[in-house]
């Protein structure tokens, strides 16, 4: 475990190097030629003292979904929260080895927090909406960003909207409250929000378990069409969620990423006992 | 309908197979249960109403003691007592031709609580920003104690530390002919109501939760950008009560503004000029009320003062009440 200004920022274009905690015939490094987009690198964080997440690597690739799978306190939503630097808000954390994320190191001292949140944006477990209306939630970023022209700004609500599959149900209310809007439609207003920003990433940490089945189903199909323009990186309990919706999948256990594979091959033919008892029920 | 439910009544006495104990008890099999249920309910009721009758009794009795002042005349006489009282500015009750001008004191409360917001209400508010956004937890738990302690301290001992170390250092340093006046009282009084300005609207940013601010971040926002976008539109309401908190507390403090405003019974004049001594409506009450006989005309005067003074904290505690509500309402979530 290397100090972290000793690993060089490194410039992830293959991948294809057989990582430490991946089976050697793992068919996930099969398809390297799309390159990765972001790349841990035996990266650990710590809470205080204790380990969060432990000596991970990995890759994810370019353009496609993967979930994040793994029982509760496993550590993938701290992972996921390290992409963005969201677990820079809780005191007293500390990280080791690099995350990258296109190829710089975000826990760099130069990162710039600003344009790898906007860049790289989040959606969280539970819907999150401001106190404002519907359209001051998604013209949020882009005035952040600077953008004051009214018509641009009408221009992205409708695109944002439209993206996130709601723009027919609340077209007529984009001056009413965001918080009158149901759990799922906040949700999904919350992914309009940060496609706003115009990120090239998409974190979703647990986005449906507040949801009900129905609501679930949307987001599902909105991660379906949002998938090639954005890379989605998405934390689920939900294992049935992760084998509809993702192309690759990690599984997490005490902080460590036991087993990272293709979907339809982790869930069929695991290479690890530990996952195959995961997602087989008997045990997690 | 009655009969089947006694049936079923009947039947589960009889029939209770494996149920040791009654499931129906009339109030006199239960007695004990039933008083202490009605007993308790109404014990815990007069216990409440009495602090709401306290309050409608203050009210009545105020105005019954301030009404002789304007009513036991002719119709044009009691006018003229009102139009004195609130457009004179001229306040002496011991003359041989007594003048009860309240508007100089009137103006005197306003003047030093309007002082006190100026200073308290930028600094109160920028330091609940930095105890709920900035501050490491540890040192946020230390300082709010601390700060809270400023509420605890006698008002005497502010008022004697406005009369022998400010009034004196502002007498010196800054050249003003008296240190007693209404800058040293609204300097005082800004420090006093600090507590209550910081504490409450440090509560309301608080009630802001986590997910919001983690909303804002994750979007690209700064610390500073989603303090002013975010929190504080969304604890807005919030902040308006902490103020008016703050005001009233101004408002109605007595022994600061006493010692420390002068107790000059004038509009200082030009109005920005703080050096002048001015005199408040409770520093009035407290200082008058020793000498004035039972139900004189002065007497009846002072009570009018003071109902002048319980509408005013009044009105503006009705609107905090209303503001603090939609907080409420806002965390809840609601829209």
């Amino acid at each position: 475990m290397e100090p972290k200004s000793a690993v060089p920022l490194k410039k992830t274009g293959a991948g294809n190097a057989v990582r430490p905690q991946v089976a050697a015939d793992s068919a996930a490094y099969v398809d390297s030629g799309k390159p990765a987009v972001i790349s841990a690198e035996r990266f650990s964080f710590f809470y205080g003292s204790k380990c969060g997440v432990n000596n991970v690597s990995m890759d994810i690739r370019t353009g496609s979904v993967t979930a994040i799978i793994g029982p509760s306190g496993c550590g993938k939503s701290t992972f996921l929260r390290s992409i963005n630097r969201m677990n820079d808000l809780i005191p007293n954390t500390r990280t080791e080895g690099t995350l990258a994320v296109n190829g710089c190191d975000v826990y760099d001292k130069r990162t710039n927090l600003i344009n790898l949140r906007q860049q790289v944006g989040m959606v969280f477990q539970k819907p999150n909406p401001f106190a404002k209306t519907i359209f001051e939630n998604i013209v949020y970023g882009p005035r952040l960003q600077g953008v004051r022209s009214k018509r641009r700004l009408s221009e992205m609500v409708e695109k944002c909207l439209r993206d996130s599959a709601m723009w027919d149900e609340v077209k007529d209310d984009l001056h009413k409250s965001a918080l009158a809007l149901s759990g799922g439609q906040q949700q999904r207003l919350c992914i309009a929000r940060t496609l706003a920003t115009k990120p090239n990433v998409l974190l979703m940490d647990e986005p449906c378990s507040a949801l009900d089945p129905i609501a679930t189903a949307r987001i599902e199909d909105l991660i379906a069409q949002l998938k090639g323009t954005y890379t989605i990186v998405i934390v689920t309990h939900n294992m049935q969620q992760a084998a509809r919706v993702s192309d690759y999948t990690a599984f997490f256990c005490l902080g460590e990423l036991i087993e990272y594979d293709r979907t339809d091959k982790l869930f069929t033919n695991p290479a690890k006992k530990a996952t195959e008892d995961y997602i087989t029920g008997r045990f997690g | 309908m009655a009969k089947y439910s006694a049936q079923i009544a009947g039947k589960s006495k009889k029939a209770a197979a494996g149920f040791t104990r009654p499931l129906l008890l009339t109030p006199s099999e239960d007695m004990l249960g039933f008083l202490s249920g009605h007993l308790g309910r109404a014990a815990l009721f007069l216990i409440t109403a009495t602090s709401v009758v306290a309050v409608f009794l203050i009210f009545y009795f105020v105005i019954r003691e301030s009404a002789p002042f304007f009513f036991n005349k002719s119709f044009p006489a009691a006018m003229a007592r009102i139009k004195e009282f609130f457009t004179d500015s001229g306040w002496y009750p011991a003359a041989t031709e007594p003048r009860y001008g309240g508007l100089a004191l009137i103006v005197g409360s306003l003047y030093v609580t309007l002082g006190s917001l100026i200073l308290a209400v930028p600094l109160g508010l920028f330091a609940a920003i930095f105890l709920s956004d900035i501050a490491p937890f540890n040192l946020r738990q230390i300082c709010k104690p601390v700060i809270e302690i400023l509420a605890a301290i006698p008002s005497v001992a502010y008022g004697f530390f406005a009369v022998m170390v400010f009034a004196p250092w502002l007498q010196k340093s800054l050249g003003f002919s008296t240190g007693t006046n209404a800058l040293n009282a609204s300097v005082i009084l800004a420090i006093m109501a600090l507590p209550t300005i910081i504490s409450v609207s440090e509560d309301a940013m608080s009630a802001i939760g986590r997910e919001t601010r983690e909303a804002s971040y994750a979007l690209g926002a700064t610390r500073a950008e989603t303090m002013v976008k975010v929190v504080i539109p969304a604890a807005h309401s919030g902040i308006l009560a902490a103020v008016i908190l703050g005001m009233m507390r101004a408002m109605g403090e007595t022994m600061v503004v006493w010692m420390a405003s002068g107790n000059a019974g004038r509009i200082p004049s030009p109005w920005w000029d703080l050096s002048q001594s001015i005199r408040t409506m409770t520093a009035t009450i407290a200082g008058d009320m020793g000498e004035t006989p039972k139900n004189s005309e002065h007497y009846y005067a002072l009570f009018t003062v003071g109902l002048t003074l319980l509408l005013f904290t009044f009105s503006l505690n009705l609107v905090s009440e209303y503001l603090l509500g939609k907080v409420m309402k806002t965390s809840r979530g609601g829209k």
